[in-house]
């Protein structure tokens, strides 16, 4: 199953509503072409909602980081929401966890950005 | 990538069928999934010319993965650590690390073309294995 990824806007932060898997070949790409794309239109607040990613490989992890240097690099930031337990653990295992700001409520997420 | 898939879901049955908890079932299927992904992508750098075989075996007391590519090889000791401050944002070099981190053995050995990597998983004890 491919990443699927559905846009929409609260209070002023894009959120990205991920499902689907973020691995080599299936979700990196589109998840590194939704976040240029919208950072190349001036978006400086970002939220992916992964509640319905089920599976992210190393190099899934490589387009997190990617995304999250990208962003800050251009003065936006990219905070996480809704992380499934396999893609914690592994984002714990990584040490990516304590890289990223993660929710586990979309309001507590959203209200972040103010 | 078909073929990454295809050894994936393979080692996913296999590792169902042992009878693993779903944890570390996902434990061995990504960490397959991550030997797979480097024997085509490192190792054999996307040649169509080059071949990986993926071989798996179920001892009873062990499942066994053993990867193979045609590339360069590799010595797993050069990898950077991708714990370290430095490294924490590349984007590259998680690969080895997960698989070392969810199996019980991993063992690399150099083909003169290719590597050979094998990677354990110990099953849990039953009382068959624990009466030997």
């Amino acid at each position: 199953m491919a990443l699927n990824i559905a846009s929409r806007e609260v209070d002023g932060v894009t959120v990205l509503d991920l499902s689907g898997r973020i691995t080599l070949g299936e979700g990196s790409v589109q998840l590194r072409e939704a976040v240029r794309e919208l950072i190349s239109k001036g978006s400086k607040t970002m939220l992916l909602n992964m509640g319905d990613v089920n599976y992210i490989d190393s190099s899934g992890l490589g387009e997190l980081v990617s995304a999250y240097t990208t962003a800050k690099n251009q003065g936006a930031q990219v905070k996480l929401l809704n992380l499934s337990k396999k893609v914690k653990d592994v984002l714990q295992l990584t040490k990516l966890y304590t890289v990223f700001d993660v929710y586990e409520d979309e309001a507590s997420a959203i209200a972040s950005y103010k | 990538m078909e073929s990454v898939n295809e050894v994936e879901a393979l080692a996913d049955r296999i590792a169902g069928e042992a009878g693993l908890d779903e944890d570390t079932r996902f434990h061995v299927t990504m960490a397959v999934r991550e030997a797979t992904v480097n024997a085509v992508l490192h190792g054999n750098e996307y040649d169509p010319a080059k071949q990986i075989t993926a071989t798996f075996e179920n001892t009873g007391r062990d499942l066994v993965f053993i990867i193979t590519d045609q590339g360069k090889g590799l010595d797993p000791e050069t990898l950077p650590d991708p714990l370290a401050p430095e490294n924490l944002l590349r984007g590259t070099g998680r690969g080895i690390f997960i698989i070392r981190s969810f199996m019980d053995e991993v063992h690399f050995r150099q083909l003169h073309p290719g590597t050979e990597l094998t990677l354990v998983k110990h099953l849990p004890a039953t009382e068959t294995t624990q009466a030997r």
